[in-house]
């Protein structure tokens, strides 16, 4: 275990990049990648959560939080709306090598990133709104063989130990492990500031560094979409539904419903 | 023939139903061997070969379940290397996909996750983007591990010997580093599993308030289904967060979804455009829920709603 002195505790906090959620989202039909040029790019969501976590805890503590993300050049965008919420600097992962990178992929580019940081807590969001896989976290957890404490719902960290409530099915478990720690939170564990003037003039003389892979020391072939260990042989616009049948409450609405429930064999 | 491992969802020995449904879907790729993980095996072995499993790899020792989520995946990577199965699945749940995304790395392996169907050549059919676009994709790397979403298929029974074969791991200390000091539960008031259900029923911002809630809960008890929520119901407090349907929330595909006071947009559909049936009450007809509706009555919920819910009470007698 190393000790830890919360004054300089270094928080690392990784964001994605993502379409806006209310955009239909379509894959390009050419190599079945997500479309990102057609629609608006924000911040994940959920990821709002994680940062505003991480400022809270430094609010609390003191020390620095860095924040990264791994995106094409327009992932700037989101790199700065986190240093105007107040995170002290950014870490672009960019190289176009990286390109349709698969999840083991990108855990991979995430974990030498972080990595290289010298993190002693790195907080994730729980899930990215395009791809929703939740898998990233776990992943670098496995990676950099760092106590892996996610899907939580309060996070504390007191003397050198982190102790997060892990959502599950049932209520939740409480989780403990020293630092360096890696966490991810869930929705509405806080309420994500929104940046304010003076936080976006200060973003911008925020230092951001860049990364591309042969800074990372990763070989251009362990990456990207060929490299890809999982496949999208085919894709298809899901086959539009037969309309159904659409009724006005005469006052006989939940009697039609029964109907159709019965007939449908519901009931 | 090769084994397909299916990591085994229970509380205590009691399986959940998507343990059979991945069995179901191992048996078209190989023969299905179930991995249990914690105490009560005993009571799960006879519904395991019921449902098909050849071989119950057992592995009970306390500290497996005192940490989250590293060491079942230290148990299935040690199986992966010592049997050469033909994939590992496992369920779509949130730890289901942390263990297989764990074992992904540890095994060096493809992942895909939320299939809602698997063939028999391991391909894997995923609902994406709310599942307005259908993707077939395959593992092209190790050992395919994919994770499947709950109700993709109905579990068959297809006896088998179910030979219980216990199984001894070392744990890292990496696996070992996070411990669980404390399990909370919280009551879910006897309704079931909202991600498990057959029949969900939802509220939306149409419900007005906490109370409203009230004739949701009574039409979901009427159908034994599961209660669910808009992010506007959730957000105002009405509804626990937990209960959420969407794409910030839980992804649902039950064989009848009924939305309530719900008007529909693209991040609620995310989290139900899959289910078999869907029925909807709203009193706007312009609502673009009415557009995934099998069935829909334009009117006020909380008329509508409690005659369903007596007329149901009726004919189930
Ligand atoms: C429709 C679709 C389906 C896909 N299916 C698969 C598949 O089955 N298998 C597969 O291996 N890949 C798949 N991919 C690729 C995969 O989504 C990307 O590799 C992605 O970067 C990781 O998955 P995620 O976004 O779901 O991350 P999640 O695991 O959901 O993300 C969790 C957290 O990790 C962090 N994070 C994730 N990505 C980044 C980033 N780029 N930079 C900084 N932080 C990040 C964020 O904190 C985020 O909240 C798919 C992509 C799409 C668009
Ligand atoms: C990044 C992001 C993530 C999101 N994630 C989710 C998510 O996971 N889940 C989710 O649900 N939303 C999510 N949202 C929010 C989503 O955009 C909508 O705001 C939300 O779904 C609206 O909820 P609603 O349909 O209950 O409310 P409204 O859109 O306000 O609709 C209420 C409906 O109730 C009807 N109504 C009113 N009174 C009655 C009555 N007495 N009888 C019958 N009908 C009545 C109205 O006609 C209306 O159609 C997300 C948004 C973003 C930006």
């Amino acid at each position: 275990m190393r000790e830890v002195d919360s004054a300089t505790m270094k928080i690392v906090v990784c964001v994605k990049q993502v379409p806006d959620s209310w955009a239909e989202k379509t894959l390009r039909p050419s190599d079945h990648t997500l479309d990102r040029e057609s629609v608006d790019a924000v911040m994940n969501e959920l990821d709002e959560y994680a940062v505003e976590e991480a400022l809270r805890l430094q609010e609390s503590q003191g020390g620095e939080v860095v924040v990264l993300s791994m995106g094409p050049s327009q992932a700037t965008d989101t790199i700065r709306k986190a240093l105007s919420m107040g995170a002290d600097a950014g870490v672009h992962v960019v190289d176009d090598g990286l390109h349709g990178s698969d999840a083991v992929a990108t855990s991979l580019a995430l974990a030498k990133a972080i990595e290289a940081q010298g993190a002693d807590l790195v907080i994730f969001g729980s899930e990215s709104t395009d791809a929703r896989m939740s898998v990233v976290p776990a992943m670098v957890a496995e990676r950099l063989g760092l106590p892996q404490l996610t899907f939580s719902s309060s996070v504390s960290v007191e003397g050198g130990t982190v102790r997060t409530n892990r959502v599950t099915e049932y209520g939740y478990d409480v989780v403990e492990a020293p630092l360096p720690a890696l966490v991810s939170v869930v929705e509405k564990i806080n309420e994500p500031r929104y940046p304010s003037f003076k936080g976006i003039m200060a973003a911008k003389k925020k230092p951001v560094s860049t990364l591309d892979l042969a800074g990372l020391g990763i070989a251009p072939a362990e990456v990207g979409l060929g490299a890809a260990w999982s496949v999208v042989a085919e894709a298809a616009a899901r086959p539009p539904k037969a309309k159904g049948t659409i009724v006005a409450d005469d006052g006989a609405g939940g009697v039609a419903i029964a109907d159709f429930l019965s007939a449908q064999k519901f009931i | 023939m090769a084994e397909v491992l299916v990591l085994v969802e229970h509380v205590d020995g009691t399986v959940k139903k998507v343990t059979y449904e991945l069995l179901t879907l191992a048996a078209r790729i190989g023969e299905p061997a179930a991995v249990f993980v914690g105490s009560g095996a005993d009571a799960a072995l006879p519904g395991l070969a019921e449902h098909g499993a050849a071989t119950v790899y057992v592995a009970d020792a306390p500290e497996l379940t005192a940490h989250p989520v590293a060491p079942k995946a230290e148990v299935l990577a040690t199986l992966v290397a010592e049997r050469a199965p033909a994939a590992v699945l496992l369920a779509s749940t949130a730890e289901g996909k942390e263990v297989g995304a764990r074992l992904a790395i540890r095994s060096g392996s493809g992942i895909i996750t939320d299939a809602v169907d698997v063939a028999a050549d391991g391909t894997a059919t995923q609902a994406v983007f709310g599942g307005s676009v259908i993707v077939q994709s395959k593992v092209a790397t190790g050992t395919p591990i994919i994770t499947v979403r709950t109700n993709s298929v109905a579990p068959q029974a297809a006896p088998a010997a179910g030979t219980r074969v216990d199984v001894a791991v070392e744990l890292s200390a990496a696996a070992k580093a996070a411990k669980v000091v404390d399990r909370v539960e919280q009551a879910k008031g006897g309704r079931p599993d909202l991600a498990e259900a057959a029949v969900v029923v939802s509220g939306g911002r149409g419900v007005g308030g906490a109370e409203g809630f009230g004739v949701i809960e009574a039409l979901a008890d009427s159908l034994g289904a599961a209660v669910g929520a808009s992010r506007a119901a959730t957000d105002a407090g009405w509804y626990p967060h937990q209960f959420q349907v969407g794409q910030t929330g839980k992804t649902v595909a039950p064989q009848l979804y009924i939305a309530n006071g719900i008007s529909g947009a693209i991040q609620h559909r995310a989290g139900m455009q899959t289910s078999k049936t869907v029925v909807v009450v709203n009193k706007d007809p312009e609502a673009p829920i009415f557009e995934l509706a099998d069935f829909g009555v334009v009117g006020d919920l909380f008329t509508v709603v409690p005659q369903l819910t007596e007329e149901i009470g009726k004919r189930k007698g």
